[in-house]
């Protein structure tokens, strides 16, 4: 993990592979050093992961407060950096960053990938588009994010303190961006249609916590998206199921 | 030494056999016949208080058979017009969860002029579980708190409005409250605590600290107060400080027992709440986190330590335990003064007892005996324990 200062703003970042820039905006959980998913994009791109501020051990900003000023830190972020034709691949939380980067347009920018994007508001005023991360029984959650469970909850009995504290700095952060309004922006779902990327929407077809058609109803408001859905995975694809998913979005990235 | 009576207003019926008595208890389960008989009982105990020279205390929760009151101020309307002398204490409004700090301000203000400048006016951040009903950000609450108290205590005492507030959280452009307190600047301030990290700040505001329930921490947390008073060059009296205890006071000592047992029945309950609510991100500082996750299945489980340094499960103990564990005073008049006169030298003095003398399916016969008994028997005595040495000293 390299340690990275933008515009004073210190973060974590993982960097493997050369070729075409992929910038992966990890999900509320963010991602384990040895991501499967991000090892095997690694072998065809230059991928870069960064920690986002607030989260693990990246700073946290006085006064950052909403996903517009982490989408606002990633242009930043492509510029001190000099990336070009980028493909910008978020998952869940980190989709509604990427999606809150593509409605404002970056010259730097060639793909996008939403991954079990949040970020939109779809249903009526009493139905829940997004289920509850923080407000649902811990079991009943795990079955809403995995088609399946078994296996996926990290010991944190095991965890040092160091590690811990990431841990709870990310939980801090994922609920000071995303509470209120619960892990959208009212504003984003009118203003999709400024997305002018080749756009993927990729989805577990057994996403509990956003269901697939809230899925298609992202790809149906980007001019020109494709949606596609991985079997077998539920909220996050690129965990469950990473082979298949690293395969469509290399497919995509590529074509 | 000022006694303040508090019920938590309980709707106890239904509190056999759940999982979880708040945020997720419908309340097809409450009858409102039933709650308005409840709140008929409860007033007619307030007038009690009155007559008997007891001052009042209400708190708020929502979302919970626990307590049934969302709102202290709404009580408190009430309470100013029907009754005459006895103080009235708020303890407290969680202006960390109120989007309108400002219309706090008003409620209170018109409260203490109806009252002719009987209130008691408690600030608190509430517990973790009223972030859910409220949908409040846990994050950055305490900042919060503190930024909602300045908004408050300025808008209770600008006299030349209307003035502006722009900030992170809140945003007014022309704020110029009427009625103004009737006290005069604006009536005195309680703040809660659980830790002695909290005590400096309210020190410094000069605010009466309390704590509820607590047992000896109470010791610890007097002490930060009265040190960082003394550090800043100010000796606090007594009337700094409140505790509140569970007191059940009876003609013979079985009876006082018995009427703290039933009592002691809110601390029993009041943890249980479906885990998902119970502790929220950013809610608690990163090392008291990282002890809950630490804790496993036992967090949330906050035991009582007794002086002797015996740890007491509060779901389980018994009245005994609670005694031992200085959260509970009960018996005869005789020996609830003692165990308060005990404590009171255990702390280093404190002016005002808050006594929860009623809670769980105490009886309104029961919480008048009770009332009247401590009144007459046990809150003139209190007035010894200012005039005497401490037996020990809390440094």
């Amino acid at each position: 993990m390299d340690r990275l200062d933008i515009g004073g703003v210190g973060i974590d970042l993982w960097r493997q592979g050369t070729g075409r820039p992929v910038l992966f905006l990890h999900p509320g959980d963010g991602f384990p050093e040895d991501d499967p998913f991000l090892a095997a994009l690694a072998r065809n791109y230059d991928v870069l992961a960064p920690w986002h501020p607030g989260f693990g051990n990246s700073d946290f900003p006085a006064g950052w407060a909403t996903v517009d000023d982490l989408a606002y830190f990633y242009f930043d972020l492509l510029d001190q950096l000099g990336l070009e034709d980028v493909a910008l691949v978020g998952a869940s939380f980190g989709g509604w960053i990427a999606a809150e980067m593509a409605v404002r347009g970056h010259n730097r920018l060639g793909r996008l990938v939403l991954i079990d994007a949040l970020g939109i508001k779809l249903s009526d005023r009493t139905t829940r588009d997004i289920a509850d991360f923080h407000n649902t029984d811990a079991a009943l959650l795990e079955t809403l994010k995995w088609a399946n469970p078994e296996g996926r909850q990290p010991d944190l009995m095991r965890y040092d303190d160091d590690a811990l504290t990431a841990v709870v700095r990310s939980r801090e952060a994922f609920a000071h961006y995303g509470w209120k309004p619960y892990m959208h922006n009212p504003v984003l779902t009118r203003w999709l249609h400024r997305i002018a990327l080749p756009t993927l929407v990729l989805w577990g077809a057994e996403d509990g916590i956003v269901k697939p058609d809230y899925g298609q109803g992202y790809a149906a408001r980007i001019p020109g998206a494709r949606f596609e859905q991985v079997a077998n995975a539920g909220h996050f694809p690129h965990i469950e199921q990473a082979a298949a998913s690293v395969e469509l979005v290399r497919a995509f990235i590529d074509g | 030494m000022r006694t303040y009576h508090f019920s938590e207003l309980p709707y106890p019926d239904v509190w056999e056999g759940r999982s979880s008595l708040r945020v997720n208890i419908p309340n097809e389960v409450y009858d409102p016949k039933v709650g308005a008989d409840l709140y008929e009982r409860f007033f007619d105990e307030w007038v009690l208080c009155d007559e008997l020279g007891l001052n009042i205390m209400v708190n708020e929760h929502h979302a919970t058979a626990t307590c049934v009151n969302p709102a202290c101020t709404l009580p408190l309307a009430i309470l100013a017009r029907i009754t005459k002398k006895a103080r009235l204490l708020a303890l407290g409004v969680p202006i960390a969860n109120r989007p309108n700090p400002v219309r706090v301000a008003e409620e209170l203000a018109m409260i203490d002029v109806i009252s002719r400048g009987r209130l008691d006016m408690g600030l608190v951040r509430g517990s973790p579980y009223e972030i859910a009903p409220t949908n409040a950000k846990p994050v950055g609450q305490m900042e919060r708190f503190w930024e909602a108290h300045d908004l408050v205590l300025k808008a209770m005492t600008t006299r030349d409005g209307p003035f502006s507030w722009e900030s992170e959280n809140y945003h007014y452009r022309k704020v110029n409250i009427w009625p103004r307190p009737y006290q005069d600047p604006h009536p005195p301030v309680w703040v809660t605590a659980t830790s002695p990290s909290s005590a400096p700040r309210i020190a410094q505001n000069r605010h009466v600290i309390a704590t509820l329930i607590s047992g000896v921490i109470a010791k610890d947390l007097f002490k930060a107060y009265r040190d960082h008073a003394r550090a800043d060059g100010w000796e606090p009296g007594l009337d700094r400080f409140a505790y509140c205890a569970i007191v059940g006071v009876g003609e013979t000592e079985a009876e006082g027992l018995r009427r703290a047992d039933q009592i002691a029945d809110y601390v029993r309950t009041s943890p249980i709440v479906a885990k998902e609510f119970a502790s929220p991100p950013g809610y608690k500082k990163i090392p008291a986190e990282i002890a809950t996750i630490r804790a496993g299945p036992n967090a949330g489980n906050r035991p009582l330590k007794t002086p002797e340094g015996r740890l007491i499960d509060q779901k389980t103990a018994t009245v005994e335990d609670f005694i031992e564990a200085c959260s509970v005073f009960a018996g005869t008049p005789d020996q609830v003064y003692d165990q308060i006169a005990r404590f009171y030298d255990f702390t280093g003095g404190f002016g005002n007892l808050l006594m929860m003398g009623q809670g769980g399916h105490l009886s309104h016969e029961e919480t008048v005996a009770n009332l009247t008994l401590y009144a007459k028997e046990v809150q003139p005595r209190l007035q010894e324990l200012h005039s005497r040495p401490l037996a020990m000293t809390a440094e």
